[in-house]
């Protein structure tokens, strides 16, 4: 990440080719033409859009300006829950993806036949797409004869109704999340292990660590800027993806299981009210860049530790 | 000596990591025993994860005739088909500019870029739907392209691998009267092929597997991906209590990808890790 920004040092050009050094500054700014045309219309345009969409009430955003729609925004429960729904899921599947995440990078680190197997395993579920794993877990999750209630009731366990339960709904997809991801963030911790140097590891021996002490003392530290990145694809993953919400539970039962993004796409396509869509988009834009904010933080902290 | 403790004291953890992969193995393995249980087996052994039958192709054969597998193929391989061919011009473009052109403002135009990687095209799917309805796109596969042209991560990704050519082929190319965009062409992509294959497998997965932005923007069922088409499938199918359709169907839209990494292990894990950049 350190390296994002840091800058080339460019062609020597010397002062007797000015000419041709316009022509290049011409041409750099047309070879990135084509991208931001597409970034214009596709994110800095909509983004404009939907942040003056949001204040202006109407349905084609052209009635009066003011903060109408966000104090509908805020007076609507679903809303209220999906946004609170979106914590708690955020929470309850980033955390437990990244400890298991850890956990499987340190007993897999070695490149052993039996081990690359393993990863395997835990590495298919990032590749499918959500909505197919999903289509999975319906099935899964189906009370009575399903996959789980049918080896749970096997062991003398009665099920739930894992989906249509509001109390139980928003945990069993965060079960979900945390199947398909773990193994994606494990990649990032293998490669954070593989970089540590092996000297790091033998002075603890030295020093008479054990290995909990090494974990700690020599393990984490060295992963931290690991987890600091994995932490915010995480957040980012936990806000744009909700492609398995619209198989299982369409946010429901009850808005049990809205998230933000579930919400927009509700707001427009459901319920045909635009402006209340551009107001929830925007509190996820800021959210985005809240994310953002935090990261470069990170970055700029890397740079420093660096130069 | 002191390896074999340090085996000895993992040696719980291990068992337990591989009571989870177990766990994580599971989805699969009841799909593959679904998809190819025979029809009249009872909805009470549905859930065995016991292939205890005579495989059969039934349920195969009824979610491809229940659905227009074929034609969702074809419209998935045309979407990431075409939004790779695009891209990889955009970021080959944009990659060498960034990489070893001065230019006014390159720095506050890079992080401009960069912005795309947190502002993601699928959170501003309201106003990109109108967008995309304004411009004539609307239910059509190009609509559902259309966003993604342009990638920042894929232009980060280029400027890293073009600034590890070295810039004595790019003098020699051009003392030997070789126009800049010869020197892309023939110079910098055949040298960062790594780079762009990465990119490749990125994108291509990417899009493969996305769903919502294609649900808003098709609306005739001919025009649907695997993934919205997939969806609907299994709406209709759960309705019936087909669960081995329902599988085989799942299994269809996996198999690619799922082939793919099990032939291309390394790559597919090297670019996964080289999408954490973002």
């Amino acid at each position: 990440m350190a390296e994002l920004v840091v800058p080339t040092t460019g062609a020597r050009v010397g002062r007797a080719r000015q000419p041709r050094r316009r022509l290049r500054h011409l041409r750099g700014l047309a070879l990135l033409g084509p991208s931001l045309l597409f970034l214009a219309v596709f994110t800095y345009w909509p983004t404009a859009q939907v942040m003056w969409q949001s204040l202006h009430a109407g349905s084609r955003g052209g009635g009066a300006f003011g903060l109408e729609n966000y104090q509908a925004l805020a007076g609507d429960p679903a809303f209220r829950r999906a946004l609170w729904n979106n914590l708690v899921y955020a929470v309850g599947t980033v955390v437990p993806s990244l400890i298991l995440a850890l956990a499987f990078a340190l007993t897999l680190v070695h490149s052993t036949r039996v081990n690359a197997l393993i990863r395997s395993i835990f590495f298919l579920p990032v590749l499918i797409p959500l909505v197919a794993a999903a289509s999975l877990f319906l099935f899964i999750f189906l009370p009575g004869v399903g996959l789980l209630d049918y080896y749970l009731a096997k062991l003398g366990v009665q099920g739930a109704n894992w989906l249509g339960d509001p109390d139980i709904a928003l945990y069993s997809i965060m079960g979900l999340t945390v199947w398909k991801n773990a193994g994606y963030y494990m990649l990032f911790f293998l490669a954070g292990l593989q970089a540590i140097p092996p000297e790091a590891y033998e002075v603890a021996l030295l020093d008479g660590a054990n290995m909990w002490q090494r974990l700690h003392f020599v393990t984490l530290p060295y992963l931290r800027p690991t987890l600091a990145f994995v932490l915010v694809i995480g957040l980012l993953g936990v806000i744009t993806q909700v492609d398995h919400i619209f198989i299982l539970t369409k946010g429901g039962p009850s808005d049990s299981t809205n998230l933000l993004l579930f919400y927009v796409y509700q707001q427009a396509v459901e319920r045909y009210d635009p402006g209340r869509a551009a107001a929830a988009t925007v509190v996820m834009l800021a959210l985005l860049l809240a994310l953002t904010a935090l990261s470069l933080r990170r970055l700029e902290h890397n740079l420093e530790g660096r130069e | 000596m002191n390896g074999k403790t340090i085996r000895a004291a993992l040696r719980p953890g291990r068992l337990l990591v591989a009571a989870l992969a177990l766990a994580w193995a599971t989805p699969f393995v009841w799909m593959l025993v679904a998809a190819f249980r025979p029809e009249r087996a009872g909805s009470a052994a549905m859930a065995s994860l016991v292939p205890d039958y005579v495989p059969t192709l039934a349920n195969f054969r009824e979610a491809w005739d229940s659905a227009d597998f074929a034609l969702y193929y074809f419209n998935t391989i045309v979407i990431c088909g075409g939004i790779l061919a695009l891209q990889l011009i955009t970021i080959s473009l944009a990659g060498y500019a960034f990489a070893r052109l001065r230019f006014p403002g390159r720095t506050a135009l890079f992080y401009l870029f960069l912005v795309q990687l947190m502002l993601v095209p699928i959170v501003l799917l309201v106003p990109n739907l109108r967008t995309v309805a304004q411009l004539g796109l609307y239910d059509t596969l190009p609509g559902v392209m259309a966003p993604y042209f342009a990638s920042a991560f894929g232009t980060f990704l280029m400027r890293q691998a073009f600034r590890t050519v070295p810039r004595e082929l790019e003098d020699a190319a051009l003392t030997d009267g070789a126009r800049w965009w010869e020197l892309i062409v023939h110079v910098y992509l055949p040298l960062t092929r790594p780079a762009m294959l990465a990119f490749a497998i990125v994108s291509v997965t990417a899009h493969w597997n996305e769903f919502l932005w294609p649900l808003m923007v098709i609306n005739s069922p001919d025009r649907r991906p695997l993934t919205v088409g997939l969806a609907m499938f299994t709406l209709g199918a759960e309705g019936a209590q087909a669960w081995g359709v329902t599988a085989a169907g799942t299994l269809l839209v996996v198999a690619p990808l799922i082939i793919g990494f099990l032939l291309f292990q390394r790559r597919f894990v090297n670019s996964f890790m080289a999408s954490g950049l973002k």
